[in-house]
């Protein structure tokens, strides 16, 4: 067991637990963020991409224990109360999910693709988001939801 | 996963003195490869050893060559400009592995130690004929890289970083595989001092390799036109579900000729 203090959507949090825990497990077991989801055992999926320090990366690939002191931001942490983050809404009014289930992984990856880079083509956002599949294939509205998302995180 | 135990190394002498301590520790660098081997239970390990804090993560221009730490993250070999300035076919090729989240934590000296047949560092480490710097010793590429998952390291020794001799041009092109982004083949070619080298990944049962066939004909003409007729080897190919050696000779050809016009 190792004592894991961390900022999580703006708290601190601190638990001991096992060396041999996935950051995945922590948020959503321990921190009881479910919002944060596992799609797949190999690390391709990218449903669990949260933000660490800013970056985006996939949670079921990284250690609790290597996220000490960082500052990790889920799905969870990014609306302002009731107010979606434009990229939530983007996504909202684009129809840029079906089943759901990858969308939070989308989100937050979308969400530091535009922050890295404001004015995406529709390449750069297909090829930003290599790392997160949708088994619906509903890849048109979420490239949509995207480039809306980008305009109206400009905006705010 | 097993159960494990986790120390964050705060020093490389740190993780010298506890990598020397345990019978069975393994280094963790970004964890890319290591930790989803882990957590589908393929390896167990009774100490991981992260040397995330271990300070190996400059890149520094040395004038006849960039030095780059072995802890320096592929999205951190993407984005810098003396990168881009003295080696742009490491930006590009940096910029090409994985998926955005596998380059915002995957290191180049993880990334080299695993030596994967497929992986796309080895390729550039050969053709600009790279030293690989470790807690011990310095180490010629063409040394390092042995067979499949295998390298020259000594249990005990720690990759600390890896010196890149600027070349004349270079490129490097791979035909990644549709789903896991791997190279199927990717293919480095540059030109260093009028010298010509020609660094394949992904397609041979030892891992990378050299084509000195391929070389010596482009060092004699440098265009995609001397590589027509040049033999490759199907023996020492890889053949598997996602390309049998045929279709991976056919690749090597034309990744190299799409490299050469690319340099």
């Amino acid at each position: 067991m190792t004592q894991l203090s961390m900022t999580v959507n703006g708290q601190p949090v601190s638990h001991d637990v096992e060396d041999n825990m996935l950051l995945v497990t922590y948020l959503r077991e321990t921190l009881a963020l479910t919002g944060t989801h596992i799609g797949c055992d190999t690390s391709q999926c990218g449903a669990c991409v949260i933000h660490i320090n800013g970056a985006s990366a996939k949670s079921c690939t990284v250690l609790a224990v290597q996220a000490e002191g960082k500052d990790i931001t889920t799905i969870e942490g990014i609306a302002s109360g009731d107010k979606l983050h434009p990229m939530q809404q983007a996504f909202h009014e684009q129809h840029g999910l079906q089943c759901g289930y990858c969308t939070p992984g989308m989100v937050m990856s979308a969400i530091e693709l535009v922050e890295t880079n404001p004015t995406l083509s529709e390449q750069d956002i297909r090829e930003g988001l290599e790392g997160n599949i949708c088994r619906c294939t509903g890849y048109h509205n979420i490239v949509k939801a995207v480039q809306t998302g980008a305009q109206d995180m400009r905006k705010a | 996963m097993y159960a494990t135990q986790y120390h964050k190394a705060l020093s490389l002498n740190d993780a010298r003195s506890q990598l020397a301590a345990c019978d069975d520790a393994k280094l963790l660098a970004g964890g890319m490869t290591l930790i989803p081997t882990l957590k589908q239970r393929l390896a167990q390990t009774d100490l991981l050893i992260d040397l995330a804090d271990t300070g190996l993560g400059l890149i520094e221009d040395k004038g006849s060559h960039l030095k780059i730490g072995a802890m320096c993250r592929h999205h951190d070999v993407e984005t810098s400009e003396l990168v881009a300035k003295m080696i742009p076919v490491l930006s590009s090729l940096a910029g090409g592995i994985g998926d955005r989240q596998v380059r915002n934590c995957g290191t180049l000296g993880g990334s080299i130690a695993n030596n994967d047949p497929s992986a796309c560092y080895p390729a550039a480490l050969m053709a600009l004929g790279a030293t690989i710097h470790t807690s011990e010793r310095d180490i010629a590429a063409e040394d390092f890289f042995v067979g499949m998952f295998e390298t020259d390291l000594d249990e005990q020794e720690i990759v600390t970083a890896v010196s890149f001799p600027k070349p004349d041009k270079a490129a490097y092109v791979k035909f990644p595989n549709p789903a896991s982004r791997y190279a199927m083949v990717g293919v480095c070619v540059a030109v260093m001092d009028g010298d010509v080298r020609v660094a394949i990944t992904g397609a041979g049962q030892d891992g990378v390799f050299r084509h000195g066939d391929m070389e010596a004909a482009l060092a004699d003409q440098f265009s995609a036109a001397a590589i027509e007729t040049i033999a490759i080897d199907e023996e020492m190919l890889l053949s598997d579900i996602h390309a049998g050696a045929d279709y991976r000779a056919h690749l090597v050809r034309e990744m190299t000729r799409r490299a050469i016009n690319a340099c």
